[in-house]
C-alpha cells in the first residue's frame, strides 16, 4: 500500500483516529473499488459518502437526466444540473469534493453482460436502483461473480436495509428474501411519493456498511433492517438462506 | 388458532402451515417476505413451516424504489 500523503492524513484524519478504521483502514478505503448502481435519490448520498470517505475508485452507473422532481431529495444534482445525465451529475460534485479520488460515469442502464463485467471488477457493489428487475439482475451478477452487495430500497415513509455476501456461506442473497415475481413495480417514488431526507437516512446506511466492508470491519450478513419514519423506528429480522434459491443454493462456498 | 400477523390478533380455522395462511390473506404471487417470530421464513420452506398458537407473523413488503 502507498504511504498516505500529508494531505490525506490531514483529510481522512478523523477516519485515522477511529481505532477500527486507522491509517490500514483508509488505504485499504483509498485502494478499493465501488460500483453505484443508480445516481438518485439513495445514490446521491452514497456517492457523495463514498467520495469524501476516500473510497479510491467509484463507477457510477445510471441512464436517466435530472428533472426538476429530482431535487426535493437527490441531493448529489443542483439546478445547473437539470438535463444532465444523472451519473455525469453526481460525479461532478463527487470530484469538487474530493479530487483524489477516481470516478467513472456510465451513462447507461448496466444489463446483461455489461452489468456481470462491471460488478466483477469491483470489491462491493451499492444497488440504489428504483425498480425489482434491475435489483434482481445486481443481485444476480454480485451472487456469480462473488462480490458483497449492500442493497437500499426506500419509498413513502418506508426503508429497506440489507448486505448480502455471499462468499460466506451463511449469507443469504437477494432472491432469498424477496421473489422475482410480483408487480413490476410496487412502489417507485414518481406513483407513491418519498419523504426527502428518506433516501438520505437509507442511502447513509449503506455508505456505511459499503465503508466497513472494504475497510475489513465485521458487517452483520443475513439480516434485513427496516425503518419506518413514521413511528421513528428501526427493526431488524433474520434473514437465512434458502435452501432451494435458484440464484444462490448452487454457489461452491455456500453449500453448507 | 391465535396468532398475530402484523401486530394483530387473528384466530384462523383450517391454517395450519405458513402456506396456508398465504393462501388465506392472498399473498401468493406478491413480493413480500414472511417473518415468524423474527426470522424470515425462506419460500421453499412455506409449504412444511407449521404454525402455532401465540406465533407472530409480519409481512414485509419489499420496498423497490431508490
Amino acid at each position: 500500500m502507498t504511504e498516505l500523503s500529508d494531505q490525506a492524513l490531514l483529510r481522512y484524519s478523523r477516519h485515522i483516529l477511529l481505532p477500527e478504521l486507522d491509517i490500514a483502514g483508509q488505504q485499504a478505503l483509498l485502494g478499493a473499488r465501488a460500483l453505484i448502481v443508480g445516481a438518485g435519490g439513495l445514490g446521491s448520498p452514497v456517492a457523495l459518502y463514498l467520495a469524501s470517505a476516500g473510497v479510491g475508485q467509484l463507477t457510477i452507473a445510471d441512464d436517466d437526466v435530472v428533472e426538476l422532481t429530482n431535487l426535493q431529495r437527490q441531493i448529489a444534482h443542483d439546478k445547473a444540473s437539470l438535463g444532465r445525465n444523472k451519473a455525469e451529475s453526481a460525479a461532478a460534485r463527487m470530484l469538487a469534493m474530493n479530487p483524489e479520488v477516481a470516478v467513472r460515469v456510465i451513462g447507461e442502464r448496466l444489463a446483461g453482460q455489461s452489468l456481470a463485467d462491471e460488478v466483477a471488477r469491483h470489491d462491493v457493489v451499492l444497488d440504489c436502483s428504483d425498480n425489482f428487475a434491475t435489483r434482481h439482475a445486481v443481485n444476480r451478477a454480485c451472487v456469480a461473480a462473488g462480490v458483497p452487495l449492500v442493497s437500499g430500497a426506500a419509498v413513502r415513509f418506508d426503508g429497506q436495509l440489507a448486505v448480502f455476501d455471499t462468499r460466506q456461506p451463511a449469507s443469504p442473497c437477494y432472491h432469498c428474501l424477496f421473489p422475482e415475481e410480483g408487480e413490476a413495480n410496487d412502489g417507485p417514488c414518481a406513483t407513491f411519493g418519498v419523504l426527502a431526507p428518506l433516501v438520505g437516512v437509507i442511502g447513509s446506511l449503506q455508505a456505511v456498511e459499503a465503508i466497513k466492508l472494504l475497510a475489513g470491519i465485521p458487517v452483520a450478513l443475513g439480516r434485513l433492517t427496516l425503518y419506518d419514519a413514521l413511528e421513528s423506528s428501526f427493526r431488524s429480522m433474520k434473514v437465512p438462506r434458502d435452501p432451494a434459491c435458484p440464484v444462490c443454493s448452487g454457489r461452491s462456498s455456500g453449500s453448507e | 388458532m391465535k396468532i398475530r400477523v402484523n401486530g394483530e390478533e387473528q384466530v384462523l380455522d383450517g391454517v395450519a402451515t405458513l402456506a396456508d395462511l398465504i393462501a388465506v390473506l392472498e399473498l401468493a404471487g406478491k413480493r413480500v417476505a414472511i417473518e415468524k417470530n423474527g426470522e424470515i421464513v425462506p419460500r421453499s420452506r412455506h409449504g412444511e413451516e407449521r404454525l402455532s398458537d401465540g406465533d407472530e407473523l409480519e409481512i414485509v413488503v419489499a420496498v423497490g424504489g431508490g
